[in-house]
């Protein structure tokens, strides 16, 4: 009598790439490859297919034409004589812009809301969760029109702030002398310097040296300043005595940028009405703002629910033993709950920067001339180029996506629990 | 092997696409209705009324292809398009033609792979400001905010404008006539740039038309047309010779009034011709051979359509100018039917 177990060898037959365990696997993966593979290729011949029968070609030159257009927010020199590719950057730059502030701004609103959300005063934290709710389930190009809305609506002209030779007086007035709020823009003081120690021109910009100056002498400061204070933790962990610091690192940070600015001969030139606009200091466009604000209050209200998430994650054990220790409850956040929760809350932080930034494409709405109103917008149209310009402007999207998720997972990295 | 892979497949896609795609006429006729592109709303040229029923000067040229390929001018789906989706509708099939004040350029000509089938209205790019600025002239515009569609050629001549005058602006983009008007009436700019006949159709919607001015200065040759597919030269004959159709009729004064009188036979062998009582000349492309008078009963004849929409007995107030028949000075000129 033979085992029932022995399978009988009959050799390899068809029927065994679905009914044979061992092979099943192999056979899905093999279809599944082809299938995607023929999608792919479906896609590509019907691009090349309907590319030839329009009579359009497949190439990036049109990048080095000129561009011919302006553009209104621009951080490097632009003018409608450069290429489209400089507008493409001019584009790029303004994104960048827009998404690292309003990442910067949405954490700093989502750490403050998700804090207070917790906290124990019944109208704070229902304040809160009014912000979070409402920010949070309305789509962020409705924020960014009201902001911009609001800006528009309750502003008044630049105009408005002549003088009436009639009654001697403006029908609005700067704050301060220095700031006006218009329809159009805020004007505020700019930046300037007597002396100059040069300027560096770069293909990209031409970077001041004064600037790189003072960012030299602001680094060297806070490198020094982190001396004294790691020096005034060894003794503490010495003798017990922490020594006095806080007028030597307000010394340290403020003497030296203090002296350079005043050798540099530094001055705020406050903007002045000429013709139809400010001039003079530095327009900041109502678009960007309204974009920013509608970005970062949006982002916000996910930021500060991720935040509460991860404060909830650490245990209660946690507050306790801090507070048996002697520690207050602004302390205990600061010292023993935040570090810890930051390893929750930093991986969905990332998928929140990725979402800010891809949502700064909307800036349109407002006219404000990110990458996809340069190169997606006017660059596609006056060219023509719509799937060349479509694919470069996903190519740096998925670019920038890469990178802040690359940064963040480094941080990521740093703060997460180390097992040993 | 997932080389080999990929590349079989791409062949074996290679072979199987690739069918013939019919003309746009049979397209048309298969599928009962015109896909016209027109405005999103341009107040005389194009826009809906309450009902949702389109009317305008552009809507009219759609209305007369439809009648002339279709014998119905209502058979008409009028697809809004701004000025940045407009051409990428007309290229992709999305529309059969574009009747949407669509500048005659060469890059659009050749590079952009369209065909313009004509001139409908000559026009220029002009300025609209505030009367009380007290500004007369382009010219005073130096260091103004100027609001400006995204996406025409318009954004191409206020740059070269203010360069070749060395004055400066501030370019602030907006992406339809609407979002302009509102931006330009909410003060967020001094002036609002577009085609001439486009600020005055503008300024006639307004609720204070007379507090605005229109500046003299006209920066650019802006000649308006519609718009077809490259390469589909049958189609663009029906739609080229439409608008002659328009324009020879109110030459020979054939209107909506008297054209069946006409249509019965006349003196004159051109107005034959034209209204199909002589010759041949609709199936020559593809079309009835009454297809003339179909279309000119759609909404008349071009000088009818021109007073009924865009005319000075209108709100818009245009003057025919440039748009008169050459008979009467201007550059309305039908080549021969025959």
């Amino acid at each position: 009598m033979t085992s029932a177990s022995d399978a009988p060898d009959r050799g390899f037959r068809l029927s065994q790439l679905i009914y044979d365990t061992r092979y099943r696997s192999l056979t899905i993966q093999v279809i599944t490859l082809i299938v995607v593979m023929g999608a792919a290729g479906w896609l590509v011949d019907n691009t090349i297919q309907n590319l030839r029968v329009l009579g359009k070609d497949f190439n990036f030159g049109f990048l080095d034409n000129r561009a011919g257009y302006d553009i209104a927010q621009h951080l490097i020199p632009y003018t409608n004589d450069n290429t489209h590719a400089r507008a493409m950057l001019v584009g790029l730059l303004n994104t960048i812009w827009v998404s690292l502030l309003g990442c910067a701004t949405a954490t700093v609103i989502g750490i403050f809301v998700g804090v207070l959300r917790l906290s124990k005063n019944w109208l704070v934290a229902r304040l809160m969760t009014v912000y979070v709710e409402t920010f949070r389930n309305v789509p962020v190009l409705l924020w960014i029109l009201v902001a911009m809305a609001v800006l528009t609506e309750i502003t008044p002209a630049p105009n408005a702030y002549k003088v009436n030779p009639a009654t001697g007086e403006a029908n609005a007035s700067m704050i301060l002398d220095s700031i006006a709020l218009t329809n159009r823009y805020t004007a505020i003081p700019a930046v300037s310097f007597e002396r100059s120690l040069g300027v560096i021109d770069t293909a990209l910009a031409p970077v001041s040296l004064n600037v790189l100056a003072i960012v030299l002498v602001l680094a060297g400061a806070i490198w020094v300043n982190r001396r004294l204070l790691a020096h005034a933790s060894a003794v503490q962990d010495a003798t017990g005595a922490r020594p006095v610091t806080w007028w030597k690192s307000l010394l340290l940070l403020l003497g030296p940028l203090a002296l350079l600015l005043a050798a540099l001969g530094f001055q705020l030139h406050g903007p002045t009405l000429k013709g139809f606009n400010f001039t003079g200091g530095t327009n900041v466009s109502n678009a960007f703002v309204a974009l920013w604000a509608g970005l970062s209050l949006y982002t916000g209200a996910f930021i500060a629910e991720i935040v509460r998430a991860g404060i909830l994650a650490i245990s209660k054990g946690q507050t306790e033993a801090a507070f048996a220790l002697g520690l207050r409850p602004g302390k205990t956040m600061r010292l023993v709950i935040l570090p810890q929760a930051l390893r929750v809350i930093v991986p969905p932080l990332i998928s929140q920067f990725l979402n800010l930034t891809k949502n700064s494409s909307l800036a349109i709405a407002v006219g404000y001339m990110d990458l996809r109103g340069t190169l997606g917008g006017i660059t596609l149209n006056q060219t023509g180029r719509e799937l060349e310009a479509i694919l470069l402007m996903m190519l740096i999207y998925l670019a920038i996506s890469l990178v802040i998720s690359g940064v963040m997972n480094l941080y990521n990295h740093k703060v997460r629990l180390k097992e040993r | 092997m997932k080389k080999s892979v990929f590349f079989g497949t791409l062949m074996a896609a290679g072979l199987t696409a690739g069918i013939a795609s019919a003309t746009t006429l049979e397209d048309v006729k298969a599928r009962g209705v015109l896909n016209c592109g027109v405005n999103t709303g341009l107040v005389g040229f194009a826009a809906p009324d309450a009902n949702g029923n389109w009317s305008g000067f552009d809507v009219a040229l759609c209305k007369a292809v439809a009648a002339a390929v279709l014998g119905d001018p209502t058979k008409v789906k009028y697809v809004p398009t701004t000025g940045q989706t407009r051409f990428t509708a007309l290229t992709s099939g999305e529309v059969d033609m574009l009747a949407r004040n669509s500048t005659w350029t060469f890059s659009r000509d050749t590079d952009l792979k369209m065909d313009f089938a004509g001139v409908n209205y000559y026009d220029g790019q002009g300025f609209m400001v505030r009367k009380d600025s007290g500004i007369t002239s382009a010219k005073e515009l130096d260091g103004a905010s100027v609001c400006i569609q995204t996406g025409t050629t318009t954004e191409m001549n206020l740059a070269d404008y203010f360069k070749a005058n060395n004055m400066t602006y501030q370019p602030i983009a907006v992406d339809s006539n609407a979002e302009g008007e509102q931006q330009y009436l909410a003060g967020a700019c001094d002036a609002y740039t577009t085609d001439a006949s486009g600020l005055a159709a503008t300024r006639a919607a307004y609720a204070d038309p007379e507090n605005h001015v229109i500046l003299p200065e006209i920066i650019s040759k802006e000649p308006l047309g519609p718009a077809v597919r490259h390469g589909d030269n049958q189609w663009g004959d029906i739609v080229r010779w439409t608008l002659f159709a328009l324009i020879a009729a109110e030459e020979y004064g054939i209107t909506s009034a008297n054209i069946d009188e006409l249509a019965k036979g006349t003196e004159n062998p051109e107005i034959n011709r034209i209204l199909g009582v002589d010759g041949d000349l609709g199936p020559m492309t593809g079309l009835e051979k009454d297809w003339a008078v179909k279309a000119i009963k759609a909404g008349g004849n071009y000088g009818e359509i021109f007073a009924a929409t865009i005319g000075e007995s209108t709100p818009i107030g245009l003057a025919r100018g440039l748009n008169a028949q050459w008979t009467q000075g201007g550059l309305m000129y039908a080549p021969p039917f025959r």
